[in-house]
């Protein structure tokens, strides 16, 4: 699987991505500066978390507009798998690549800590070793976390089976008691129409290191090193 | 004062030097005289604003210099000592550690967000500055008494402003610690620390050298913005301080994120000479320092300054302390290669002078003198004052006896884990980013350390086998140096050095950030002085010296005086990072031991605070042989493998730290009580704060070795109980669930935010 991780002024989780991605996989990524206008060659994509442009308009709208972003929009759209995580999933809202948007969390703090994720939607390339249902410890690390779209947007996403993960507690479950930052429906994670394009807020990067006692991010990147392995 | 035979350069404002002016820029009557001496004229503005700031207790360290001359800095790990932007130590294998401390108290008073925020960037600063990527932060903080009406939003800014710099930057944030007290109403104390990892062989210094070489500034543009910031952190708070708003710094982490990753990416070419960061008195400080320490003068065409204000004068440029930028001497001919990469990072970069070899400090503007100072008579003639001190009066010892056992030993414990000073800060660091870089492997909480590890970059994950990692903490008990700051001094030195040891790491060095009071009075400057002969002693005895440090004073407000608050940041190594111990009780069936002495402290301790109300007494005294020896020994043991958890004993003693380890772990655990009534009362026993004592959690399997050990060593291992069940069993005296125990623990610090506390 040969994968690019971009980096904007800003990005600074591309070295978690790039070790994850390392670790299922065994070849490290390309970091891919985000003036770069091609990209050409890759497998899987990945916009990484940070503070791209300081976060100082709205996260992820300087990046969203920028060229590098046309290069990762026109490779999803010739089938490439493109992650986005935290600021990245912000960048993909931005671009138009996936529905809502991410508004401050509810509680009005940035909140780093390990959280529970109900997988609901299982498939490849993101997802297919994860089992429906499946209760996984991740980290959260944001301040802008808070999923929001429209009633008649969630119902499709729902609809169509396009929502990957919710927030949860260790039991899977899903309330306003276990939805840390305000999102609808306790929506952490979605994916396009083709389901090619992941964002979510969580850092399954930060869960693959067993020397760190935290493994369970580790099925979400073996499941694209498996999908991407022939490509 | 203006009896000047020749006269200033002009280029500046035609302003008379008058009695009032001096006064407004905090030097004294006979420091003008020194300065009338060194230029042999009268000064104009900017050079009087110069000698100000240069010469403000901020960057002179004039009232402290001659005591911690006195403190030892010297190891076979030291590659830099005090005296650079920060310390540097040997961790091995071609790599350094790189690390210091720094206060930003008043600015954080009166803009908690911005003042914290900014304390944060200073410090990252400062280390890669040195040519170090920074891997953990931390913070030592102090608030006032939770029932102050200003705490609770001092509090709310203040965390806010670390993480929203640090999480910015992308640095985690794995350790710190907090205390509430009515002596820091006026005055809080944020003290920040950060740590960085650098090639042994690719440190970067401060000394300009070449004459002609390229003076160039990079970073952000200079704005107005705290100006005399350095004056201010040396004068007293009044009522009136909150006026002083607009010369706090307005932090920009972004910025300071691509002046990292740009200065890393210069710094691994061969291009720089000399660099320094431009914190307090901004150009200033950072040109003389260059300067001084290169034994060279410096030019510097102010003009070329990238300004983001209009009709800025040299004054506020060389006073401004706007963030985020450096100075750098290049190599001749190197500036293109600089400017490509700082441009590729979207910064300013301009080359704004020369190093001469006039010696002098001198400034132009579009052409025109604005300045000129000779260095080292501005560096060498700083003043340094052996202000008069008091000792402070010694106070009795109090016996276990005299102190009231508690009416229900369940409640008090409750009543202890859910203390200002005791309770969780889960609320706390929660909004820190301690996870980036997916190296931590001791998260805040986990033990009594924050652990980072270091990887082998470059070799394929697979094949990196056993990471070394740093262990690093912040210390200090303020209560026990008030009373006795001598015993103090050593009780923090030492506490960092156990909580290192806690983990299973070497300590290697420390960093100090001394806060305290006024030292024009005698008796604040005495507790300045106990204070550093005590951590002098413990930093010399435990082979754990000081390698860069702060002075924060004058934090009093009208004539009210913080504790005496010496932090010490520690940093240690540990060679396996899969060979850390945490606190958490691993699981049921391990045996407990108690190591070190027991004697049952109670004086300054929080029990007696508790039940009460007095914070009196000699506090606990602290044998440095003792402490070396039963740390040591713990060391040793977890390194064997055979400890599967370990916690020092601290504030609220063996009570406080076995509710602790049980509520991390989720586990219970049943313990014997000593009982002898009149010379160790179990309320003694169990919450006396005597000095280098341990918990350790041992599997059965490794029991009698270290029983073994602990003979051979001397150590007193007492064999206290074992783990299991989900409660805490204190003897007969009360049994507690773990899970109140956490309500407690976690409950009070969110309750109190909220507001409902």
């Amino acid at each position: 699987m040969k994968s690019a991780v971009i980096l904007f002024p800003g990005t600074n989780r591309e070295k978690d991505m790039a070790d994850a991605i390392e670790r299922a996989s065994g070849r490290r990524p390309d970091i891919v500066w985000h003036r770069e206008t091609a990209l050409d060659g890759y497998d899987l994509i990945v916009v990484p978390g940070g503070f791209s442009y300081g976060d100082y308009l709205r996260c992820g709208a300087m990046a969203g507009n920028s060229p590098i972003m046309r290069a990762v929009k026109d490779a999803a759209n010739r089938g490439v798998a493109v992650l986005g995580v935290c600021n990245g999933f912000q960048i993909l809202t931005e671009t138009g690549l996936l529905p809502g948007a991410l508004l401050r969390n509810a509680g009005l703090k940035f909140i780093c800590k390990y959280t529970h994720l109900k997988a609901e939607r299982c498939a490849p390339p993101f997802t297919q070793r994860l089992t429906p249902g499946q209760v996984t410890e991740v980290a959260v690390a944001h301040n802008e976390g808070n999923y929001f779209a429209d009633d008649a947007t969630l119902d499709r996403l729902e609809g169509e089976g396009r929502i990957v993960f919710r927030y949860c507690d260790a039991a899977g479950r899903v309330d306003a008691t276990t939805n840390l930052n305000g999102s609808r429906r306790n929506i952490a994670g979605i994916v396009d129409t083709t389901g090619r394009v992941l964002g979510m807020m969580p850092h399954p990067e930060d869960a693959t290191d067993a020397g760190l006692g935290k493994t369970e991010g580790m099925p979400l990147f073996e499941s694209v090193a498996e999908a991407l392995v022939s490509a | 004062m203006s009896d000047s035979a020749s006269t200033a350069p002009r280029a500046n404002p035609e302003i008379e030097i008058t009695d009032d002016i001096v006064k407004e820029h905090g030097l004294t009557t006979d420091e003008y005289r020194t300065v009338l001496d060194i230029l042999g004229r009268a000064p104009n503005l900017t050079e009087l604003g110069i000698f100000s700031v240069m010469w403000s207790e901020h960057c002179s360290y004039k009232s402290s210099r001659v005591w911690l001359k006195t403190l030892p800095t010297k190891g076979p790990q030291v590659i830099q000592g005090p005296g650079e932007n920060a310390g540097v130590i040997d961790i091995g294998d071609g790599e350094a550690a790189v690390f210091k401390i720094e206060s930003h108290n008043h600015p954080s008073f009166i803009e908690p967000y911005q003042g914290a925020a900014t304390g944060v960037g200073g410090i990252l600063r400062d280390v890669f500055t040195m040519g170090a990527r920074p891997i953990a932060s931390l913070n030592a903080l102090r608030f006032g008494d939770p029932d102050h009406p200003k705490t609770r939003h001092l509090v709310s800014g203040v965390v806010a402003g670390i993480g929203g710099y640090g999480n910015c930057i992308g640095v985690p944030t794995v350790g710190g610690e907090v205390n509430f007290h009515k002596a820091y109403n006026g005055n809080i104390l944020v003290n920040a620390m950060t740590v960085g990892l650098a090639k042994a062989d690719k440190i970067f210094y401060s000394a300009a050298a070449g004459v002609g070489n390229p003076v160039v500034y990079v970073g952000s543009k200079t704005g107005r913005d705290g100006i005399h910031g350095a004056t201010m952190a040396s004068a007293e708070f009044s009522e009136d301080s909150e006026e002083k708003r607009p010369t706090v710094q307005v932090g920009d982490p972004f910025t300071e994120k691509l002046l990292l990753e740009a200065c890393l990416e210069l710094m691994a070419t061969d291009a720089i000479v000399a660099i320094q960061d431009m914190g307090a008195a901004g150009l200033t400080s950072s040109s003389v320092e260059m300067a001084d320490k290169g034994g060279v003068g410096i030019r510097l065409d102010l003009d070329r300054v990238p300004m983001r204000e209009e009709a800025m004068t040299p004054y506020e440029l060389m006073l401004s302390e706007s963030q985020e930028r450096m100075l750098m001497v290049l190599k001749p001919g190197r500036e293109d290669e600089a400017r490509a990469i700082f441009e590729k990072w979207e910064l300013d970069f301009a080359v704004i002078g020369q190093v001469t070899e006039s010696g002098a400090l001198e400034l132009f503007w579009h052409g025109e003198p604005a300045a000129a100072i000779p260095v080292s008579p501005l560096v060498d003639a700083s003043p340094m004052y052996e202000r008069p001190w008091e000792p402070t009066p010694p106070r009795a010892p109090i016996a276990p006896a005299e102190v009231p056992a508690p009416a229900d030993y369940g409640a008090l414990l409750l009543d202890l884990v859910a203390d200002p000073d005791l309770a969780s800060r889960r609320w706390i660091w929660e909004q820190y980013d301690h996870l980036i870089r997916g190296e931590t492997r001791m998260p805040p909480g986990a033990a009594d350390a924050g652990i980072v590890r270091l990887p082998k970059e470059g070799t394929a994950i697979a094949e990196r086998g056993p990471a070394k990692a740093l262990a690093v903490t912040t210390d200090c008990t303020p209560r026990y140096c008030l009373a006795d700051p001598e015993a103090g001094g050593r009780q923090a030195v030492a506490e960092a050095w156990r909580n290192l040891t806690a983990t299973g790491a070497t300590p290697l060095a420390l960093t100090n950030n001394m806060n305290f009071g006024n030292p024009e009075r005698p008796r604040i400057m005495g507790q300045f002085v106990g204070c550093v002969r005590g951590m002098g002693a413990a930093s010399s005895a435990l082979d754990f010296p000081v390698v860069s440090g702060n002075v924060s004073l004058y934090n009093e407000t009208n004539g009210e005086a913080i504790l005496p608050t010496p932090v010490i940041g520690g940093v240690g190594l540990l060679a396996d990072a899969d060979k850390a111990v945490g606190l958490a009780l691993p699981g049921a069936g391990y045996r407990l031991y108690l190591v070190g002495e027991t004697a049952g402290w109670l004086g300054q301790s929080i029990y007696r605070r508790l039940v009460e109300g007095v914070e009196d007494g000699a506090p606990p005294p602290v044998d440095l042989t003792v402490e070396r020896r039963n740390g040591d020994f713990v060391r040793d043991q977890i390194k064997s493998g055979h400890i599967a958890a370990c916690h020092d004993l601290s504030d609220g003693g063996l009570a406080v730290a076995l509710a602790e380890m049980a509520m991390a772990g989720g586990v219970g655990a049943a313990i014997a009580v000593e009982d002898a009534a009149d010379t160790l009362p179990p309320h003694a026993w169990l919450f006396g704060e005597d000095q280098a004592r341990y918990v350790l959690a041992v599997a059965a399997p490794n029991a009698a070795a270290v029983e073994q050990a602990a003979t051979g060593a001397s150590v007193p291992l007492v064999a206290i109980g074992e783990t299991g069940g989900d409660a805490l069993k204190l003897g007969g005296l009360a049994t507690i669930s773990v899970a109140a125990l956490g309500t407690a623990h976690e409950g009070w610090l969110p309750t109190y935010m909220s507001g409902e506390g």
